[in-house]
């Protein structure tokens, strides 16, 4: 199921967000597992505050980028959503 | 073939502790005191490890309570960025060494509960634990520690999955990890006691999912159906020297916890070796690393870089040569071996205890 825009995602409590010096890549870290991010997963995770809503990343981003990136932000939350990194 | 970067440590600092647990991990020959490697060993190794990639320390045993150093060990770890897990029975957590934890930045910790029932629950550890337990458990939420349940499943908890699952929510656990028990060293010991009737398993699988649901959001629930039920076999931590380093108390490096099971693999010692020369260079990680040591039927089958032939100690504890596929899988000649193993659940409940108990130091 997709992420509504209204939702306001916060990081999963065990997770944390770190640079991985030996990749030289952004990764998230939580017990027994990580995800390596790319620079865009990192920029929108930066954003997962427990404030903000989706829409409000998305909006934040798309003006960054000068181009909509809704269903960007919306595909990759609702992607970690289901892996229970993002409530 | 490029290889890959490793993620995880898994260091085992002790093999002592005060529990007996019939399906223990640690090997049938278990280590002494006097062999274990120092802190400064340990502290070398997690440095290494973190330069060579890994981002994950599990700081186990044993009961690695038992070791005085932890804190230190911990906060080096934590200084390395590394995502640290204290794995432990919660016996010997006292509320200084918990709270020297939390300052030297410990992020998680994964305490082991035997059953949802306390008779049982004292009869699988062998020795009376669960009030300690509680009282760890206290300690782990009060200082707001990431915090895990691991429960290893057999015949005699497996009836009760829902209640130990209540049992963990009721915990305020973020984090449940129901593993069924694995078949090699103890586990293979004890197998015709530990073995559970397919019916069982069957049912529990669909009990852990309803309370997947139910506790969605709330406590994260991890069960795997355990493999002699399965009809192919699992990439044992996603493939041999791919990912996973074990270093053993007196700092042999392993691919796996179970592989010193394995009398052709020649271990390397941290003692004489970087972890980035083990990972690279030693025979032990190349030698099921790829597919070139496979046989038939893993060497032409679509599957080899899915499990890449499953576990390898598996297939030699079980078919005598470590190169052959694992003996779960429907292809492999040997499968009648695990077929027959699932008829164990007849057999009698008593346990053969590994006997290496040593109570923890008080702070």
């Amino acid at each position: 199921m997709a992420i509504s825009l209204d939702a306001v995602p916060r990081l999963w409590r065990l997770a944390r967000l770190d640079y991985d010096p030996a990749r030289q890549r952004p990764v998230l870290l939580y017990p027994e597992g990580a995800v390596l991010l790319n620079d865009t997963g990192r920029a929108i995770l930066e954003l997962v505050n427990g404030t903000r809503t989706v829409a409000q990343i998305a909006a934040e981003l798309s003006e960054r980028y000068q181009t909509d990136v809704t269903a960007d932000v919306t595909d990759y939350l609702s992607h970690l959503a289901k892996r229970e990194l993002i409530q | 073939m490029t290889t890959e970067r490793p993620t995880t440590l898994l260091a085992e600092l002790t093999h002592r502790c005060p529990l007996h647990c019939p399906y223990c991990s640690n090997p049938l020959d278990l280590l002494r005191a006097e062999s274990e490697i120092g802190t400064e060993d340990w502290k070398r190794v997690f440095t290494q490890a973190r330069e060579l990639g890994v981002l994950q320390l599990g700081l186990s045993g044993g009961e690695p309570l038992i070791r005085k150093d932890l804190e230190e060990l911990a906060a080096h770890a934590r200084s390395l960025g590394l995502y640290t897990t204290l794995v432990t029975s919660g016996l010997g957590l006292t509320r200084k060494r918990a709270e020297a934890f939390r300052a030297a930045g410990l992020e998680h910790v994964q305490v082991s509960v035997q059953d949802s029932d306390t008779a049982s629950a004292e009869r699988i550890a062998g020795v009376s634990s669960v009030k300690q337990k509680q009282a760890a458990i206290a300690l782990v939420k009060e200082l707001g520690f990431a915090f895990s349940i691991n429960v290893v499943l057999h015949r005699a908890n497996l009836d009760r999955i829902g209640e130990i699952i209540d049992l963990a929510a009721s915990l305020d656990a973020d984090r449940l990890e129901l593993a069924n028990t694995q078949y090699y060293g103890w586990g293979l010991k004890n197998r015709s006691a530990l073995m559970p009737r397919r019916e069982q398993v069957l049912r529990a699988k669909e009990i852990a999912e309803d309370r997947m649901q139910r506790y969605k959001g709330k406590m994260q629930i991890i069960f795997v159906l355990p493999d002699y039920f399965e009809e192919l076999p699992k990439a044992c931590y996603g493939g041999w020297g791919r990912y996973y380093i074990v270093v053993s108390p007196d700092g042999k490096a392993l691919p796996c916890h179970g592989a010193y099971a394995i009398p052709s693999l020649e271990l390397p010692s941290v003692r004489e070796h970087s972890i980035h020369w083990i990972w690279h260079e030693s025979s032990a990680f190349q030698a099921f690393r790829g597919d070139a040591w496979m046989k038939e039927p893993c060497r032409s089958c679509p599957r080899k870089t899915v499990d890449f032939g499953g576990c390898r100690c598996q297939a030699l504890a079980l078919t005598g040569d470590a190169a052959n596929a694992d003996p779960v899988c429907t292809l492999s000649p040997f499968r009648h071996l695990i077929d027959e193993a699932l008829h164990e659940h007849a057999g009698a409940d008593e346990y053969a205890y590994r006997d290496y108990t040593v109570e923890p130091q008080r702070a």
